[in-house]
């Protein structure tokens, strides 16, 4: 490693240092605000601190009710990603096709191009097909984007590991079948939990396509923002969003280790 | 690996499954077919289907007597898009999509910067993820997190009152076009909170770049008589410039078509992704929905024509 030879300057240190603090200072910001006895404005620093909200986030239904739609939405799309992304990631790197190319593209698309394309998009169809809105909807919508997390991760595994194991595996007399339950399944198992915890967090907190696509119904990032225009019990919504922090933060932290863990071998 | 084979059972020769696999496996086209058909029926077709929907779409228009979408073909919604009301959200939405590009490109610098080129490996492990920590979650939570930081009460003013200088904060927003009565409802609040929000797609692209200038070069650079800082100009700099076109896909392409953004912060002018939720939304003006959000989709693709022409995709 050339870097271990030379110092880094300390303005650049500072200004690294600087965008770091920059990039998580509103996480801590909405942690604090999370225990304070303030429920009209968003005084700073709080008057006081109290663990009351908590308790009263936890007795609103229509939280609970717009948490269980939220996870709902996240498992399901989570593991159509998983079952897809493994798929294409699958064809696109045992077989050569012609087109094989635009399927990384066509993966990467959907959240390559803002989120209102995907919304307006699936609307369009929606309304043209006189489809709707239904919990499939947002299943859908959630998918066209979480597709690309697990494929990244499992075809970046492929490359890694060759091809040498599968045909030593299929010499040995396997079937395909079993080639895949105990060859290729047991290598891309991280690369399939990291990219599923991605997809899972990509999900969770997904507001601009799911607006488009869930009509009445609430996912929980839905209700935070309506809270946004319509505050009742600000500090509620604080709280809320410390949770949805948290749901999101851990599973990334765990898709990075894993991925972090395997490059190391 | 070794190991897990031993679990695999024995199998009769003319097992179901294995006359399934023989089957499949003389036929690859079969099995690209069955690999392909799922994510295709999504991408493909879900996917690119209702993006055509939308270009249908945004040719129909609304019959302002009856308020139904007249499905047929029609450029009225397209002469309404490029009325001078709509065409100043979309000056103000591509303005504000190039200051942030510009911003997130000269704050993410500095920081791939020392990534690439000083951090120890675990110091670079450290701060690729908290990096990846904020481009990948709870995007919602962080800009509702602003809405209370820029708050006339909240922690900005507070901090400006510290130390005494409110005058400048002030003097900062009553600036024409920028200001506003408070942070968080001023356009130089939405500019702020798009910067920090696509930062991370910013650092991560120019670090990818600067990780592939091989140091070779840098010291050939030094042997050849040329200083730091002349390297710096001459040889990382524009090596790297890749990294920044490709992180800017991503800051413009994502400024263009946000609602909650400058729903959150913003006054009553709106931005694109506003506009297109509003006339979806509450007036049922969908064509002209669509029609604004193919703007996007074609300002993206001149971008993207001229990032390829500067070598962003090897930067991805």
């Amino acid at each position: 490693m050339h870097s271990e030879s030379q110092r880094a300057p300390w303005l650049l240190k500072l200004a690294t240092a600087a965008v770091i603090v920059f990039l998580h200072f509103p996480a801590v910001i909405i942690i604090l605000y999370a225990f304070t006895t303030d429920d009209r404005t968003f005084t700073f620093p709080p008057p006081g601190l109290t663990l009351q909200w908590f308790g009263v986030a936890l007795q609103r239904s229509d939280m609970w009710e717009a948490f269980g739609l939220s996870l709902r939405v996240a498992v399901i799309a989570t593991g159509a990603a998983l079952i897809l992304g493994t798929l294409a990631a699958s064809a696109v790197h045992r077989s050569k096709f012609f087109g094989r190319e635009a399927i990384s593209f066509l993966v990467i698309l959907p959240i390559a191009l803002p989120g209102i394309v995907t919304g307006i998009a699936l609307r369009s169809a929606m309304s043209l097909g006189n489809i709707p809105f239904s919990f499939l909807t947002i299943i859908i919508g959630h998918a066209t984007f979480c597709v690309v997390t697990v494929y990244n991760n499992v075809i970046a595994r492929y490359r890694r590991t060759g091809k040498s194991q599968v045909e030593a595996s299929m010499d040995l007399g396997a079937t395909s079948f079993q080639t895949f339950r105990f060859v290729v399944l047991p290598n891309i198992a991280t690369a399939l939990l990291a990219g599923g915890m991605l997809a899972f967090a990509l999900s969770f907190d997904e507001v601009i396509v799911t607006t488009f696509t869930a009509g009445q119904q609430m996912t929980l990032p839905i209700w935070i923002f309506s809270q946004l225009t319509r505050p009742r019990q600000r500090p509620v919504t604080n709280v809320v969003a410390v949770f949805v922090l948290l749901i999101t933060f851990i599973p990334i932290i765990i898709a990075h280790r894993l991925t972090q863990d395997t490059s190391a071998e | 690996m070794a190991t897990t084979t031993s679990h695999v059972p024995a199998q009769p020769p003319d097992s179901f499954w294995r006359r399934l696999s023989t089957f499949l496996y003389q036929r690859p086209w079969l099995i690209l077919l069955l690999l392909l058909g799922p994510p295709l029926l999504l991408l493909g077709v879900v996917y690119l289907g209702s993006l055509i929907t939308l270009l249908i779409n945004s040719f129909f228009y609304l019959d302002g007597f009856t308020g139904q979408i007249v499905r047929s073909f029609s450029l009225r919604t397209y002469a309404e898009l490029f009325t001078p009301a709509n065409l100043e959200i979309i000056q103000r939405t591509v303005s504000m999509a190039a200051a942030v590009t510009i911003a997130d490109s000269l704050l993410a610098f500095p920081v791939a910067y020392f990534m690439a080129r000083f951090a120890s490996t675990r110091a670079k492990t450290g701060l690729y993820l908290a990096v990846l920590l904020p481009l990948w979650s709870s995007y919602l939570v962080r800009v509702y997190s602003w809405k209370l930081i820029l708050a006339q009460e909240g922690i900005v003013s507070w901090f400006f009152h510290f130390f005494g200088i409110q005058g400048v904060l002030d003097a900062l927003l009553t600036l024409p076009r920028i200001g506003g009565t408070s942070l968080s409802v001023s356009p130089l609040g939405i500019f702020i909170v798009f910067t920090y929000t696509w930062l991370p797609y910013m650092i991560l692209p120019i670090a990818a770049a600067l990780e592939r200038v091989p140091q070779s070069v840098i010291e050939a650079s030094g042997d050849l008589g040329a200083r730091p800082g002349t390297t710096f100009w001459r040889i990382t700099l524009p090596l790297a410039f890749p990294g920044v076109v490709a992180g800017s896909i991503f800051s413009f392409s994502l400024t263009l078509g946000d609602f909650i953004i400058p729903g959150t912060l913003g006054n009553s002018s709106y931005y694109l992704g506003q506009a297109v939720l509003a006339h979806q939304g509450t007036s049922g003006n969908l064509p002209l929905a669509a029609a604004f959000t193919v703007i996007p989709i074609v300002v993206m693709l001149l971008y993207l024509s001229g990032a390829k022409r500067l070598g962003a995709f090897d930067a991805l």
